[in-house]
């Protein structure tokens, strides 16, 4: 199972902080990921819209939209961070 | 040493079990960085308000990761005897404590550098999001630029 977790603003927009998802056949990358969440879920496109930028961290470490995905991977979206 | 937690701490405390495990340091520096209880970036056509609370949130498990590593690097840069970080999170007020970042050296240079070099990391490197609440209203704050341009000045020393 992919364990996926939302963060800040992005939490509050879905209202969910977490979900496990069986990982489809097609689902090979973060993008696919994305793409697999929009087409499952119209919440998701007021989370990725282009005028917000979100961050997507695998196992705790940010990626880009290329990374792979794997089953039994932790993956996160959040906004921009503002720790300090 | 690295710690997230709700609870306050105190700089005197800190300090001294900071100094007694940096042993030879010539040089301790600490920075605490606080709750305003005013913005100066307001939501887009409004005033700024008075914010009554601030919540920070973060990602348990990889937010201790980052810490750890913006410390792993801070003493792979600069040859540190001892640091700390210390950071909040839930609810927080006006003069609050946030973050504690200290940092021991044989020499001042190699701490006031490190010191700054894990708070700009820390800005906007480490899964931490602050939310203001004021009586009407709660807005996640934006991330401004000025944080992103404070870390590239070390990206490339």
């Amino acid at each position: 199972m992919l364990r996926i977790q939302y963060f800040a603003s992005i939490r509050e927009t879905l209202g969910r902080s977490d979900e496990e998802l069986e990982l489809p056949a097609q689902v090979g990358s973060v993008q696919d990921l994305i793409d697999h969440l929009l087409g499952v879920n119209p919440s998701f496109q007021r989370v990725f819209s282009a005028q917000n930028m979100v961050l997507t961290a695998v196992n705790q470490t940010v990626v880009d939209l290329d990374h792979p995905i794997s089953e039994n991977d932790e993956v996160a979206f959040f906004p921009p961070m503002t720790g300090g | 040493m690295i710690s997230i937690q709700n609870q306050d701490f105190s700089i005197a405390d800190e300090y001294a079990a900071l100094r007694h495990r940096a042993g030879d340091a010539g040089a301790i520096v600490t920075f605490t960085g606080l709750v305003r209880e005013v913005y100066d970036v307001p939501a887009e056509g409004s005033e700024s308000a008075a914010v009554s609370s601030l919540f920070l949130e973060h990602y348990p498990g990889m937010t201790e990761k980052c810490l750890q590593e913006i410390q792993q690097q801070a003493e792979a840069k600069w040859p540190l005897l001892a640091t700390r970080i210390i950071h909040r999170v839930g609810e927080l007020h006006g003069k609050d404590q946030i973050v504690l970042v200290a940092t021991a050296s044989a020499h001042r240079l190699a701490a006031f550098e490190a010191a700054e070099f894990i708070m700009d990391y820390l800005k906007s490197k480490a899964p931490f999001w602050k939310q203001q609440k004021t009586a009407t209203s709660s807005v996640w704050v934006e991330s401004r630029d000025s944080d992103k341009a404070a870390i590239e000045r070390w990206q490339d020393s």
